[in-house]
């Protein structure tokens, strides 16, 4: 299913990330939404977006209300990813493409927890939602209603890629990219220019962890950067190695996602681990050390 | 302060009424209808069209939102009418959606009435499980904002 393009055929994992014009191609095929065929998903920032318009063919998957526990904070079991998938016609084997708003943070940091399930054949859309529309694609209201299929209740499988607060503190001296913006990661500011105060008690980052904003890894039009490019940032500049133990976090492993992926699935980083509970954990923890 | 817990604050009519009709609505019919306030929400005036400058920017919510708030003359704060203006673009429908159903059930009541809306008012829609409490803030952060900005506008 796959078509040659030269920027992302130069990518560690090319079958990760998929064209706007393959995904038309697949639309025009009739493959989305088949069975046997395409599995389409937006993920967005916010809930409703996907109601405003969306991809013929998609299905809407929400960050915070289908992948997280509505008690704990953790993600959701094997059974309620389960649900999550078979209620949207998936089954192990689809292959499943996402899509969604602000650079594909939200369609990252689903592809991640898809990922945490071993989900297989799971890729994102580049330049997500904003590129498709920017070439004056098709978008419609119409909600496709797939039959429900029997997706295996499969164990959540975290230590390969994600970190938690423990994790962190045992790994302090190796690489950990802190992806928020420059004033997060000086302290100056405890969230994200332009959003809402979420609650740290500490500013500052994670001693040794080193700023790469998430950003620096997209182009303008949400499209990931090409493979020399980011290995001029996260190689030459970061002086990274593939074979190096990265941890990257954000403030909560959204934005991280992303760079989990670029270091991942477009530069061929081993092992990477994304630490999910990041600054609304670490501000907020009990003795833990910080830098400013 | 005189309510007692067991007899919460009321929401105005209007506002009551919207509250009824998410309560009873399903999660995804909670979404419709939000969707609708959103595709509903009246665009800015003209007179403040192009300078935002003027606006109340709203920092708690996700995406940005800018409102102002007009009183109108009158003896009392009974008499003093209250209208709201609210700019956000369409990529934020949530935003849009919590703007839509604060217009529609607090434009044109008076500036008592307005003041007098609970501040929990946002947690009356039986929204939490449909959006998440995290995204329910941006709608607290306007309602606080409304009425601040109404009492600075009729303070003597």
């Amino acid at each position: 299913m796959s078509k040659t393009d030269s920027k992302i055929d130069a990518y560690a994992h090319p079958d990760r990330l998929v064209t706007t014009d393959w995904l038309a191609e697949q639309i025009a095929a009739g493959t989305v939404g088949r069975p046997d065929g395409v599995a389409l998903l937006e993920s967005d920032e916010d809930v409703l977006l996907y109601s405003t318009g969306h991809i013929p063919g998609a299905l809407k998957v929400d960050w915070h209300v289908d992948l997280n526990d509505p008690v704990s904070r953790d993600y959701v079991d094997g059974a309620g990813f389960a649900k999550v998938l078979g209620s949207r016609g998936i089954s192990r084997e689809t292959t499943v493409v996402i899509y969604g708003d602000k650079s594909n943070w939200w369609a990252a940091y689903a592809l991640w927890v898809f990922t945490l399930f071993g989900h297989e054949d799971v890729r994102l859309l580049d330049g997500g939602r904003a590129k498709w529309i920017a070439e004056g694609r098709e978008l419609t209201r119409d909600v496709p209603t797939p039959a429900a299929v029997d997706y295996p209740v499969v164990e959540r499988d975290d230590a390969p890629i994600r970190a938690f607060k423990d994790d962190v503190l045992a790994h302090l001296g190796r690489p950990l990219v802190d992806v928020r913006s420059p004033g997060e990661f000086s302290g100056e500011l405890l969230h994200m220019p332009d959003y809402p105060q979420e609650g740290a008690m500490r500013g500052g980052h994670i001693p040794g962890a080193t700023s790469v904003p998430w950003a620096r890894a997209a182009n303008d039009d949400g499209t990931f950067k090409s493979r020399p490019d980011l290995e001029a940032i996260y190689l030459t500049e970061q002086g990274l190695a593939p074979e190096d133990e990265v941890v990257a976090y954000c403030r909560i492993g959204e934005r991280s996602s992303h760079t989990w992926f670029v270091l991942t699935h477009l530069l061929g980083f081993e092992a990477v681990r994304n630490y999910d509970g990041s600054w609304t954990e670490w501000g907020n923890a009990v003795r833990v050390p910080i830098e400013k | 302060m005189s309510a007692s817990p067991a007899s919460p604050v009321p929401l105005p009519p209007a506002l009551a009424e919207i509250a009824d009709d998410f309560t009873s609505a399903s999660n995804d019919l909670k979404l419709q209808l939000l969707l609708e306030f959103s595709d509903e929400l009246p665009p800015m005036p003209e007179r403040y069209a192009g300078d935002l400058s003027r606006l109340e920017r709203v920092d708690e919510c996700q995406s940005p939102l800018f409102l102002t708030v007009e009183v109108g003359e009158g003896e009392s704060l009974d008499a003093r009418v209250v209208n709201l203006f609210f700019d956000a673009p369409p990529e934020a429908p949530t935003t849009r959606g919590f703007a839509g159903i604060l217009h529609e059930g607090l434009d044109g009541l008076s500036a008592a009435a307005v003041l007098a809306v609970p501040d929990d008012a946002p947690m009356r829609f039986g929204l939490a499980a449909a959006v998440s409490p995290l995204r329910l803030r941006g709608m607290v952060a306007m309602l606080s904002r409304i009425k601040r900005q109404v009492r600075a506008k009729t303070a003597v």
